[in-house]
Formats: C-alpha cells, sequence, structure tokens
C-alpha cells in the first residue's frame, strides 16, 4: 500500500439557516453550485452579446430594439455604433474567458466533486473557499458595472493591449473608467482563482481518504489538481499585471507607456514603458488560461466516456502524464501569440517549437479516447454525446493549431478569423461541451433528480451541427484574409465574403437559441425531474457511492475506504459490469 | 443514436474539407518575392492537419457507429497493442510533422525576418495613429528628419511632427496619405507608432508586423506585380479600428519617379 493520508475530524459544524445554508454558505458542493450559477448567468450573457456582434456584422444598420435604453450613447436609436461593437467585443470575450470557461469547469464542478472523488469532507480551508467565490462575484459584478457607467464599457478587447488599454479616455469612449472597471475586475477575480487554486492543492495533497493514492483518483480528479497548480501560477502573474496597469492608468506610472505619443492632439505626460511588457505579461497568464480552461473538460470528457464505454481507458496512467506534459509545455509557449509583436523574430523560433511539441500529448490524449473506444458498448446518453462531440471539437480546434504555431504562417493568418475559429473550437466550444457533458452526467448527483434525455440529446443535435457551421467558416474566412475585430466589412475587401458571414450569423442565432432549450431542461428538472437513483449511470468512483444529493458533509460520518483504482468496468462485480471504489469485494483476476 | 452521430460527424468532416479541396476560399494573389515560401508552408500544413482532421473524425465516426449501445452482455474488448500503439504512433506520426513543421518553416521566416534589407533598398517610414496611415520619403537629401512629438499638428497638415523651420532636413521630405513603390525594388519599411499599437498588414504582401509605441521596427520586402492594395490595420487600436485603411500602389519605376516627383511639389 503506498502512502496516504488520514482524514481530520470535523472542521465545522452542520449550517443553520438560510444565510449559512445558501448564500455564505462554507460547503464545497453550496459554493460549487455557486460558481455553475455565475457561470450560467455570464455564458447567457456572453452569448447574448456575440449576437448582437454577429446581428450587427450582417446589418450594421438595422435597429436591435431596447438596445438604445442600456446604451444611449453606444447604440442611439438601437443601431450599434463601431465602439459599442468594440465594448460588446471586449465584454464577450472577458465574461467568457475569464467567467464562464474558468469558473464552470474548474470552479464550479472541481470544487462540487474534487473532495467527493477523494473521500474528503470538504476542501482543506472552507473559508478561503468561500472568500474565494465572493471575490469572484465581485469581480463579475464590478465587470457589468461598466455597462452602467455614462463612458461605458471597455473597448480594448479581452487582452486590453497597452497603451491603448493604458493612456486613458484620450484614446477612445470606454477606456476611461470603463477600462479600469476592467482592470479592477480582473485583478479581484485572480484574488478570487488565487484562493481558490491553493485550495485545490492542499485538499488534494492532504485530504485523500484511506486508500486512495495518487494513481486512484479519478482521471477530472488529476485534470482539476493539474489545473489549479497553473492556475496558481497563471493569476500570480495576472494579479500585478493588472495593478501596474490601474497604476499606469491612475497613479501616473508608466510601465506600459513609452514617451512621445500623441493621443487625441495630446503629448502625453508617460515615458519609459513598454507595451510589450503587457503583452509579456498578459500571455505568460493568457496562455496557461487556455489549459485552465480545456484540462478540466479533458478530465471531465474522459471520466464520463469511461462510464459511457463501460470499460476503462487504453491507460489511464497515460492520459494523465499527458495531461501533466501539456501543463508543463504551458509555460513555454506564450510568444506564439506575439509573433508578429516586433518581439525579437530570433524568440520566435524558439516559441515555435514548444507550441508543435504540445501537439504530441495533445494527440496521445485523443488516440487513447479514440483507441478507448474501440471494442467498448458506448451508452448513448446526453453526457455521452456531449463527450463524443468534445473528442470531436477538440480535433478540430487543435488541427488549426498546427497552421498558428508556424510564425512563417502566422505572419498572414495572425489578427484573421482563423484564429479566432482555432481558439472559439479548441478552447471556447470544446471547453462548453465538457461542461454540458458533466452537467447531464452529475445534474442528477447535485440536484438528487434527472434532467429530461430527449431534451438533452435534442439540445445536442442542434448545439453539435450549429458549433460546426458556426466556427468552421471562420478558417475559411481567415484563410481569405477576412481580419477580426472589425465592426463593419462593408466597403472593403472583404465584402465579398457577407454571404458566408450571413450563414455564421443565422447559425449563431439557431444555436443560440438551442441553448434555451437546455436551461428550461435544467430548471424544470431541478423541481420537476424523475428522482435520482443514488448511482443512476452504474459508475465507480465514490460520487455514487453516497445519495443523491449527498448529505452536508458528503460522507454521512464515514470514513470512506479506498480498494480499488476508479474505474474497474467490464468486470463482474456484484451488482453488474463494475466494481466501486469503495468496495471491498475482489476482483477476479485476470 | 449511435449510429446517427456517425453519420452526422461523417457529413460534418466530409463538408468540412470539401471548400478546401475545391480551393474556394483561397489567399488573394502573391506579390511579394517572398509570399511563396508561406503559401507553400500553409499548403503544406493545410495537407497534413486535413489528414489528421479527417483520418480522426472518421474514426471517431466508425467506432461510434460500431461500438455504441450493442446488446446486453455483449463483452467489451480492447484494442490489440493497447496505449503503447497509441504513444508509439502519436510519437512518430505527429512528431515528424512537428519537425518537418518546425524546421520547414523556418525558411519562410527567415526570409522575412533574418535577412537585412539590401543597401540600396527604399528607405520609407510608415507611421500609423488613430485611425490614419502616414508616408513619409526622404525627399532629395536621401535623410529623413527627426520627429518631435510635440509638433504634431493634424490640423495643418504636420502628421509627423516634423520642424522644417529649424530643421533644414525636413524641408524635402514628403509626406503622403498612401504608399507608392517601385514595382520589383525592395522596400525597407520603418514603422513608428504615433499614439496606440497599429499593425501593418497587407494580404498580397504576405506581410504582417505590428506597429509598437516607443519602439521603431522595421519591415522590407519586394512587390512584384502592379497595381492597388489594401493596407489594413490588424491590431485593435480604438473605435475606427475597423475603418483605419491606406493604399499600397505599386507602380512602375517611371510612374514612381513622376508619382514622387508630383507629391515633392505639394508639399
Amino acid at each position: 500500500m503506498e502512502e496516504t493520508s488520514v482524514q481530520p475530524a470535523h472542521v465545522h459544524a452542520p449550517p443553520e439557516g438560510f444565510i449559512r445554508k445558501h448564500v455564505f454558505s462554507l460547503d464545497h458542493k453550496v459554493i460549487g453550485k455557486q460558481y455553475y450559477g455565475l457561470a450560467l448567468v455570464a455564458v447567457f450573457m456572453g452569448m447574448t452579446l456575440s449576437w448582437l456582434m454577429r446581428f450587427h456584422l450582417v446589418w450594421p444598420t438595422a435597429k436591435v430594439p431596447g438596445l438604445d435604453l442600456l446604451s444611449p450613447a453606444g447604440a442611439p436609436g438601437g443601431i450599434i455604433t463601431p465602439e459599442y461593437y468594440l465594448s460588446l467585443l471586449t465584454m464577450h470575450g472577458t465574461l467568457m474567458v475569464f467567467f464562464v470557461l474558468t469558473n464552470a469547469p474548474f470552479a464550479g464542478f472541481g470544487n462540487y466533486f474534487l473532495p467527493i472523488q477523494i473521500g474528503a469532507e470538504d476542501m482543506a480551508f472552507p473559508r478561503f473557499n468561500m472568500m474565494s467565490f465572493w471575490a469572484t462575484l465581485a469581480a463579475f459584478l464590478v465587470l457589468v458595472l461598466a455597462f452602467f457607467i455614462p463612458d461605458g464599457p471597455p473597448i480594448s478587447g479581452w487582452t486590453a493591449y497597452a497603451p491603448l488599454s493604458a493612456v486613458g479616455k484620450d484614446a477612445g469612449p470606454g477606456l476611461g473608467w470603463g477600462q479600469s472597471l476592467w482592470a479592477i475586475s480582473i485583478a479581484v477575480f485572480c484574488i478570487g482563482q488565487l484562493l481558490g487554486s491553493l485550495n485545490f492543492i492542499a485538499t488534494t495533497l492532504d485530504l485523500r481518504a484511506k486508500g486512495m493514492t495518487f494513481m486512484r483518483m479519478p482521471i477530472c480528479t488529476w485534470a482539476w489538481f493539474i489545473t489549479s497548480c497553473i492556475a496558481l501560477l497563471a493569476f500570480a502573474v495576472l494579479l500585478p499585471a493588472c495593478l501596474l496597469l490601474l497604476l499606469d492608468r491612475m497613479a501616473g506610472t508608466s510601465f506600459f507607456i513609452p514617451s512621445g505619443l500623441v493621443v487625441s492632439d495630446r503629448l502625453q505626460n508617460h515615458a519609459g514603458g513598454s507595451p510589450l511588457l503587457w503583452q509579456h505579461l498578459f500571455w505568460f497568464f493568457g496562455h496557461p488560461e487556455v489549459y485552465i480552461a480545456i484540462l478540466p473538460a479533458v478530465g471531465i470528457v474522459s471520466h464520463v466516456l469511461i462510464t459511457s464505454m463501460r470499460k476503462p481507458m487504453l491507460s489511464a496512467k497515460v492520459l494523465i502524464y499527458s495531461m501533466l506534459s501539456i501543463g508543463f509545455l504551458s509555460w513555454m509557449v506564450w510568444g506564439h501569440h506575439m509573433f508578429v509583436s516586433g518581439m525579437n523574430p530570433f524568440s520566435s523560433l524558439l516559441f515555435s517549437f514548444p507550441t508543435l511539441t504540445i501537439t504530441i500529448p495533445a494527440t496521445i490524449i485523443t488516440l487513447i479516447w479514440l483507441g478507448s473506444l474501440y471494442g467498448a458498448n458506448i451508452q448513448i446518453t446526453s453526457a455521452s454525446l456531449f463527450a463524443l462531440g468534445f473528442v470531436s471539437m477538440f480535433v478540430s480546434g487543435g488541427v488549426s493549431g498546427f497552421f498558428l504555431a508556424q510564425p512563417s504562417i502566422d505572419i498572414y493568418l495572425h489578427a484573421t478569423y482563423f484564429v479566432v475559429g482555432h481558439f472559439h473550437m479548441v478552447m471556447g466550444v470544446a471547453a462548453i461541451f465538457g461542461i454540458l457533458s458533466g452537467t447531464y452526467f452529475w445534474f442528477p448527483k447535485m440536484s438528487g433528480r434527472m434532467m429530461n434525455e430527449t431534451l438533452g440529446k435534442l439540445h445536442f443535435w442542434i448545439t453539435f451541427v450549429g458549433t460546426y457551421c458556426i466556427f468552421m467558416p471562420f478558417h475559411y474566412l481567415g484563410i481569405v484574409g477576412n481580419i477580426r475585430r472589425y465592426s463593419s466589412f462593408v466597403n472593403d475587401f472583404m465584402a465579398p465574403l457577407m454571404p458566408l458571414h450571413k450563414f455564421v450569423s443565422i447559425a449563431a442565432f439557431v444555436t443560440g437559441a438551442a441553448q434555451f432549450i437546455f436551461l428550461y431542461n435544467l430548471i424544470h428538472s431541478r423541481f420537476r425531474g424523475k428522482p435520482a437513483p443514488d448511482n443512476p449511470w452504474n459508475a465507480t468512483s465514490l460520487e455514487w457511492s453516497i445519495p443523491s444529493p449527498p448529505p452536508w458533509d458528503n460522507f454521512g460520518g464515514k470514513h470512506p475506504v479506498i480498494y480499488h483504482d476508479p474505474y474497474q468496468y467490464g468486470v463482474k462485480g456484484s451488482k453488474g459490469d463494475f466494481v466501486m471504489q469503495d468496495s471491498p469485494e475482489q476482483l477476479a483476476s485476470g | 443514436m449511435g449510429k446517427l452521430f456517425a453519420i452526422i460527424l461523417t457529413i460534418i468532416a466530409l463538408a468540412s474539407a470539401y471548400p478546401i479541396v475545391v480551393h474556394k476560399y483561397v489567399q488573394p494573389v502573391d506579390i511579394s518575392t517572398h509570399g511563396h515560401a508561406i503559401d507553400e508552408q500553409l499548403s503544406d500544413t493545410m495537407a497534413e492537419a486535413g489528414f489528421a482532421f479527417l483520418g480522426a473524425q472518421l474514426l471517431l465516426a466508425f467506432f461510434v457507429w460500431k461500438f455504441s449501445n450493442r446488446k446486453d452482455g455483449s463483452k467489451v474488448t480492447h484494442l490489440p497493442g493497447g496505449a503503447k500503439l497509441m504513444v508509439a504512433t502519436a510519437f512518430i506520426l505527429v512528431g515528424t510533422e512537428v519537425l518537418a513543421l518546425g524546421v520547414l518553416g523556418q525558411k519562410a521566416w527567415a526570409d522575412v525576418y533574418f535577412t537585412p534589407p539590401k543597401p540600396d533598398a527604399l528607405q520609407v517610414q510608415a507611421q500609423a495613429g488613430q485611425f490614419a496611415f502616414y508616408f513619409r520619403y526622404p525627399g532629395a537629401d536621401g535623410k529623413f528628419a527627426p520627429l518631435h512629438p510635440d509638433k504634431i499638428d493634424e490640423g495643418n497638415g504636420n502628421y509627423f511632427g516634423l520642424d522644417p523651420a529649424n530643421d533644414v532636413d525636413a524641408r524635402d521630405d514628403i509626406v503622403t496619405g498612401e504608399l507608392a513603390i517601385p514595382i520589383n525594388r525592395e522596400i525597407h519599411l520603418l514603422m513608428h507608432a504615433k499614439d496606440v499599437g497599429h499593425s501593418f498588414y497587407v494580404r498580397e504582401l504576405r506581410i504582417q508586423q505590428d506597429f509598437v509605441p516607443g519602439l521603431d521596427l522595421s519591415l522590407h520586402f519586394t512587390a512584384t506585380q502592379p497595381g492597388r492594395y489594401e493596407i489594413v490595420c490588424t491590431q485593435l487600436c480604438g473605435l475606427g479600428h475597423y475603418n483605419m485603411k491606406a493604399y499600397l500602389n505599386v507602380l512602375s519605376q517611371e510612374d514612381f519617379d513622376k508619382w514622387l516627383k508630383e507629391k515633392a511639389t505639394e508639399q
């Protein structure tokens, strides 16, 4: 038997009263649901913003009823101005990357299931955990506040490149208080994530149940653990970067602003800073952030796939080592966002090689999934469909990375829709498929009720076909040279591409509308769904060994003991073709 | 329902590849001396990525078709070769691809960035500011006068911040709103940002380079076909970003000399 940790005694008493139970809760399950709920609000906001953008791109002079009430200056008479388009784009990116793709798969599901999957009663630091959520909520509110200030939301994109983001309102609308709120929001968000990831690491290292060795942790536990190590380092860089940006904006420092800039006919009173410093700091965070979004989804999907296939992966160990290598390599590739930024062209080659190399562990993961499907008995459910859809999306988004990893091709494709297609598929859509797969899979455990499978499958088909219809054409647009972040393509080179843009916009409206099927299913099933048994999918990991929903201390005062690897499927057990992790039954040898 | 997934995924994969295979969406004509290397690299990568894309999607579709919702009691089996086979395949296939693309791709990059401009290249300065490009030719003396940001006065046409009153070199500098260049002659473009970050992108030239405030960069290229091409900004620079453009006018040497003379008299 390898080393194991011993459970500590109860660290906190059962909560009493609505506020302690559901609002300022220390319970990791409630906090997980709070994160998920926040991500749900953010994803529907972000999606609405993308609808407005797609609408404006193809019908630039058409009115959006009611939008002038939200922003009389940004959309006078309901017609979106070019600067408001950039605000929508900035807020869409910020909401999606930070408040959806980080919150739901990592902070949300991770909080809920990581302690349960390792047999712990709660996180190592429940109070930090609560603070981390409330910091994240505060960050969200500060960001959204930017919609309601006279200056309007920021227009510098989710990447907030300096000096556009640093010199203040001389540079344009939204770059006064709007941009400051953005920087404050992201700084506070970083604090929340730092507390959260520290907690994940401590919990995984210290609170594993008896017999829960590292290699007996489910793949998604591993994914959350690796992600929390990445997040701890990445957000620790973004936080000071945002503080420096705020100092440039508010205290007259010049970290990112050089001398001699004339903005709106005014010579700026700054000297000595470097715009590239911001890009280095931002992407040093920004690239690992891609893996913060995608690795938890890789873990969730592997977990769901194994259960649906009724057999273990070809090798869980290889999958885990591949995730570790991706996590390690993710620190050496940030410069591939900056090939044409003016940094030393020799360094572009140095950044290119690890970027191309990262495709090796990514391919191993994909091949392990594919190879494991061979000879399986795949149970088709909404959860497994989204997991299979994820595999397809991961491949599609991954192969376009081959192009962008090469500096020579990036000269042509940089800042085109090709890039937008690439990161939406591999980071956005794929991670969202992971979240959706996890939702259909774990909803019964979280709520004690089943989701409607018919609606779930309908949701899958529209979303799967729809997202391909939206994002595959982005690659074609990029190859022709269609530039991103433009609010209009009417009077130039890109005008002939309008029919393709219209196709994309219509696909976006339909696919977005299908998400309301999901929302309805989620809310309706929460109150009216069929009661869920403890283990509806005949799964093996610890979360399925406890009631649905779990009691406040997860294991009802018992201390689980772990006897097996997490994925004993395709074996003869007393309950069927599987043996649970905490079941003392002996496995038939051979 | 697994079979439906397989059918839909196959259709998606083939439909996605179709426009690429029939060259429905392609880069505009290449008018540079270095662009063919980039285009070749792009097309080699497309072949390899396309192979990986179709291979993986069709395999996924096939396995889901064959192995979903089988009869109760059908025993699961494992892929012969197991994880070792997968790891070896990934290393051999992707490793070779990474090496090949990485090494070959360096040549195209080196053509643009590692060769110095020829000594007889025509120097032109480009300035990017919200939301216009301006270009400066050194005039008869062949010298660019220094810039004085405090002297910038767009209302009076002093876009660069020149000081002809005190600066002899500035008096013959020629400032224009379009970039006219002679054909088949190397251009050495000196890049200067006036306010925030911008970028210089000409699709047909296969050139893209950011303007970075405080960092004066340069580019060099040779255009091989006459014509008028769009220069666009590709670095988000503010509300007028989408409309920030100028034109590259590739002229014969005679036409270029004539044009420059005309512009000199307009100053």
